[in-house]
């Protein structure tokens, strides 16, 4: 029996009835087996609502044959509940919990089966914010120490709750869903094209770019349509030019951190040039209004090109200054070398994306495995991945990435000459009736997935989106385990992930 | 590895902007906007159709900067009537002074609504504590970004406090969504008086994108008094420090 339709990352919309329609046991018991594999993970995994129940659609990747294999099931939920998938590959664990808050559908022996974000449409109004079942432990020689929803710095809202014996953390819980809008909602409430857009920007805002591109790649799967190889082009240069952006302000944030002031200035400096580069190129700092779907309202042009390649050749040699004294300065690597740890195996288990599951020397990079855009043209990008998993790797990564990318930018734009005219963005192209799309696109963060599933007439009737920090939140929980609680700082910043990007 | 350090000091030079009161954005700056009036409406209907936060009226032709967020796409469907500039010194102390009309070449700001005590006891140093309700980040990164190095708002005793006990006012970002609603309530009652309010982004003005969303609670904004109005998606430092600048002006 065919259990997944396959298809990839570069093919077009898949109509709804060519999706496998299959019983939830023969999917639970492929994916017991098939994900202990770490070549697979799961970036999808939502229920959407039909006549008389749900319907379940679930996304795996397959990164060694860049495949993408999509299943769906409508079970008898009420009467028997799901064996839950988390009890086996924690990786489910926020899925999951979704569906259980959204519909209220039991999961059996979900380890974890807590609310997840607080959606305003939650099955169990009884359950709010405030009532966040944190876990505890029984102990004289235990304290908890509570951080948030507000915390100190300017960032957005959070809770964290410490268990700690002396100095030392056994557990850390991190409650989110302060910063739910009820994105995904607004997605499909008003059909308006630009203004989808604008709510892909603004799912985390630092990522700006990257949920805008993610968006307009399944619209344009939507509409059947390519675009021409120079506007993937220009995306990618955006893109790159994002990642550079807050890979520097990072590293500048770990710096700020432990007290280290010169790279903290030096990188606040350089991040500064990195984003009014995007700003000279688009009119905003964060690369808003930048992508558009089948088009653009800001092409390139000789001079702008010019601009670029200036700042970023300038920006790549005063970055390597920092990143070549960070490498011998020793106050610092005795904060980072060797604390907050995820072992690669950990790390594939909670189904780990991006710049993180790299430092813990996992291969996940959309970039490499599922390559879209100008990556899936004459691109052969071999992801920056490093081994011993801790937050100096995780700098790491960051820095050899940041040197990378304005490698990529320099090649993308030295052998540019905009030709043609890029047509402006089309809002209205007729989408694809009764199907779904999706699109993968590597984040400086990591994996972003848009999905959307359209109705008789060709409007997105689901609308589902899944931030790299998803998966990563675990993560960081699990980084900081046995570490003392002043390190806590130096590990959130190492993973730095988005608090509306989850709660959408 | 001295070496390394005086490499660094050396590639970098000075970088703050040396005079906070005279700059000049990039000409591909959104800012302020002009308008015109043709007899001919359609382009401007056509706008207004398309604005994803219905900013723009068309008769008379308005355009709500508390609601705008600056995407541009406006200005491509009736440049005639509409057009951005780099002005950033948007800030307002009346929430319809956002609000902008056909013929007007600045923005409003009417120092008749700033409350006397303001400039008394905030001229020399203001201390501000941040809250995010639903900020989608780049607002709070650029807020973060007034303090370091190139913009070096410090220099005027202008910073942000980890506690509200220690800060002189709040500034919002975020449509306050219904899970920070409590929260930032709490947050400002801890702030001793006198205090100021400043919202802050266009989305904290309006609501933005999620001005009907049933997850937000704005409910906040119609019991406190707000002291500064600032629009921008997110809202340029530039602009931040401009309308805190002619906040605490003496008179």
């Amino acid at each position: 029996m065919r259990l997944y339709h396959i298809t990839t990352n570069t093919a077009s919309s898949v109509a709804l009835a060519d999706i496998p329609v299959v019983e939830y046991v023969d999917l639970y018991n492929d994916l017991k087996e098939r994900l202990a594999d770490s070549r697979y993970h799961v970036a999808h995994y939502f229920a959407q609502e039909i006549e008389n129940g749900l319907k379940f659609y679930i996304i795996i990747l397959d990164d060694t044959r860049s495949e993408v294999l999509i299943s769906s099931f409508e079970p008898d939920y009420y009467t028997r509940g799901l064996a839950s998938l988390t009890a086996i590959h924690p990786q489910f664990h926020p899925f999951e919990r979704e569906i259980h808050e959204l519909y209220g559908v039991p999961f059996d022996q979900h380890p974890w089966l807590k609310p997840l974000r607080f959606s305003h449409d939650r099955r169990d109004k009884q359950s709010t914010m405030d009532s966040y079942p944190f876990y505890s432990i029984e102990g004289d020689e235990l304290h908890e120490v509570n951080v948030g929803p507000i915390h100190a710095g300017i960032i957005e809202p959070g809770a964290f709750r410490f268990i700690c014996n002396g100095e030392q953390v056994l557990h850390l819980e991190i409650a989110l869903g302060y910063q739910h809008r009820g994105v995904e909602g607004e997605m499909v409430r008003n059909q308006n094209r630009l203004r989808q857009t604008l709510i892909a920007e603004s799912v985390a805002g630092d990522t700006a770019i990257g949920h805008a591109t993610a968006y307009a790649e399944l619209i344009e799967k939507l509409a059947g349509k390519t675009i021409s190889s120079d506007l993937k082009r220009e995306r990618t240069v955006a893109i790159e030019l994002e990642r550079i952006a807050m890979h520097i302000a990072d590293t500048g944030a770990l710096a700020t951190d432990i007290g280290f002031q010169l790279y903290q200035v030096a990188c606040e400096a350089l991040r500064t040039m990195t984003i009014n580069t995007t700003q000279a190129w688009c009119g905003n700092r964060f690369g808003k209004s930048m992508i558009r779907p089948l088009g653009t309202n800001h092409p390139l042009t000789v001079e702008k090109i010019e601009m670029i390649r200036n700042n970023v050749r300038e920006i790549r040699r005063r970055y390597n200054e920092v990143r070549c004294d960070i490498l011998e300065a020793p106050t610092l690597l005795a904060r980072f070398e060797q604390c907050g740890l995820v072992p690669t195996a950990e790390m594939a288990s909670i189904g780990g994306v991006g710049m993180a599951a790299r430092s813990s020397n996992l291969r996940r990079d959309i970039r490499a495995t599922h390559p879209s855009g100008y990556y899936a043209e004459e691109f052969k990008h071999e992801p920056v991945m490093k081994s011993h998993g801790d937050v100096m790797s995780r700098l790491q990564t960051r820095m050899d990435e940041v040197l990378q990318s304005a490698d990529y930018v320099e090649r993308l734009l030295s052998t540019y000459t905009p030709s043609e005219k890029l047509p402006a963005p089309d809002y209205n192209a007729p989408l694809a009736p009764d199907s779904l799309s999706f699109s993968l696109v590597e984040g400086w963060r990591g994996e972003i997935c848009h999905v959307a599933v359209t109705d008789s007439e060709g409007n997105i009737a689901k609308y589902k989106i899944k931030d790299p920090s998803l998966h990563n939140w675990l993560g960081l929980a699990i980084a900081v385990r046995s570490e003392g609680i002043s390190d806590f700082p130096i590990n959130n910043k190492s993973f730095n992930l988005s608090y509306c990007g989850h709660d959408l | 590895m001295i070496f390394g350090k005086a490499k660094i000091l050396r590639s970098h030079g000075w970088q703050y902007i040396p005079d906070l009161k005279n700059v000049t954005l990039t000409e591909e700056f959104r800012g302020f906007p002009i308008l015109t009036d043709t007899t001919d409406k359609s382009d401007v209907e056509r706008a207004a159709a398309i604005c994803p936060t219905g900013a723009i009226t068309t008769s008379p032709l308005t355009l709500d900067m508390g609601k705008c967020l600056f995407c541009g796409e406006c200005a491509k469907c009736a440049p005639k009537n509409i057009r951005f500039t780099n002005n950033y010194r948007m800030a307002a102390t009346k929430r319809e002074d956002l609000v902008v009309k056909v013929g007007q070449t600045e923005p409003t700001f009417d120092r008749s609504a700033i409350r006397p005590e303001i400039a008394k006891f905030f001229g020399k140093a203001l201390q501000l504590r941040e809250v995010s309700a639903a900020g989608d980040a780049s607002i709070e990164m650029e807020l973060g970004a007034t303090g370091n190095v190139n913009f070096d708002f410090g220099r005027y005793g202008v910073g942000f406090t980890a506690s509200p006990r220690h800060a002189d006012g709040l500034v919002l970002t975020g449509p306050i969504s219904r899970n920070m609603a409590e929260a930032l309530d709490i947050c400002y009652n801890a702030i001793a008086e006198p205090k100021i309010l400043v919202v802050c982004g266009s989305e904290a003005v309006s609501g933005g994108l999620y001005s009907d969303s049933p997850a937000v609670d704005r409910s906040f904004l119609d019991r406190y008094r707000v002291d500064l109005w600032l629009p921008g998606a997110p809202t340029h430092p530039m602009c931040f420090i401009d309308g805190i600048m002619r906040l605490r002006e003496k008179k």
